[in-house]
């Protein structure tokens, strides 16, 4: 049973523990932080437009990292990028997530060998929860990695950050 | 103009700074030249009335190995409708040629790629600065002796 798991007939009480309902709020509105870096930002950009439609999911573009919830890394993470990718991580509120999106951002990708310029990684920056492989992934792909973002989050505690 | 009358034209007039000419049995004829009097010989090509060179396609950064960089310029004349290739040498050790920026615009971004990527020095160069890479990076990355640096900013390169 989820959020819902008591409820009076007739009535318009709802009780459910707060760790339920803090969780389900969070993972209700996903608000990301609205930058590309890559191919891997076009699927993202049709990932969010009408045909795949991530506002259900309550996946919203922010401009700013302060009103932002999760960081979509979506492409090639230069050494030039990453000190600018760890401010802005440092800048989002907690809780905070990230996405790494495609194989660049996972782990160097197609650069992995003789890329001078490439982070081998995102992850040697900032903590990743969820990686999405794909060169680019499908908007369906990072859909599926945003769902399961959403599940690691509805098993969050109070007492453990789990996500 | 023709390729051999472009390079006549130029062996005329510049004698001795027209290293070699080369049409036979390569893809691109191209006039190889000094390179201390690339802009002498550029601000002629672009500047005389039969030749008129008003564009500068592409100005590319070369590593031959065997400590010889090189610059390479393909010219076109939009008046005339006629096309040149030239190309220097330049040591390894201490590559330095004049800028063709101020005849060319294009050439700024083209001549700080140069730098960024193979350290080629362009003399009076308005703003020779790295074009891609971050400031601080080290070295010259796509000269044939560039290592990839073990640490960057604390962060590891290597897979």
């Amino acid at each position: 049973m989820g959020l819902l798991d008591r409820q009076f007939n007739n009535s318009n009480v709802i009780i459910t523990s707060m760790e339920n309902l803090l969780n389900w709020a969070r993972l209700s509105s996903l608000w990301q932080m609205q930058f590309g870096l890559a191919c891997c930002a076009i699927e993202m950009m049709a990932a969010a437009a009408s045909h795949y439609d991530f506002d259900r999911f309550g996946v919203i573009p922010r401009a700013t990292p302060r009103q932002s919830d999760v960081m979509i890394v979506a492409g090639t993470v230069t050494l030039k990028m990453a000190s600018r990718i760890k401010r802005l991580y440092d800048q989002m509120s907690e809780p905070r997530y990230v996405v790494s999106m495609g194989s660049c951002s996972n782990c160097g990708g197609p650069y992995w060998e003789h890329g001078y310029h490439v982070l081998k990684g995102v992850d040697r920056v900032i903590p990743v929860d969820v990686y999405v492989p794909g060169c680019p992934p499908r908007p369906e792909a990072l859909m599926e990695g945003i769902i399961k973002l959403q599940e690691k989050i509805r098993r969050e505690t109070l007492v453990r950050k789990s996500a | 103009m023709t390729f051999p009358e472009i390079a006549r034209k130029l062996q005329d007039a510049f004698g001795d700074a027209v290293v070699e000419v080369k049409s036979e049995g390569v893809p691109d004829p191209h006039v190889k030249i000094a390179p201390g009097r690339i802009h002498d010989i550029a601000a002629a090509l672009h500047g005389d009335p039969d030749l008129r060179f008003d564009y500068l396609m592409c100005l590319s950064g070369v590593d031959h190995g065997r400590e010889t960089l090189g610059v390479v310029y393909h010219l076109a004349s939009m008046t005339h409708r006629h096309k040149l290739t030239l190309k220097t040498d330049l040591p390894a050790a201490d590559p330095k040629i004049p800028t063709v920026s101020d005849l060319w615009p294009t050439a700024n971004w083209h001549e700080r790629e140069a730098w960024d990527m193979f350290g080629i020095k362009f003399e009076n160069h308005p703003d020779l600065r790295r074009i891609l890479l971050p400031e601080d990076y080290p070295g010259h990355p796509l000269r044939k002796d560039f290592k990839v640096p073990e640490f960057y900013n604390g962060m590891k390169v290597p897979y």
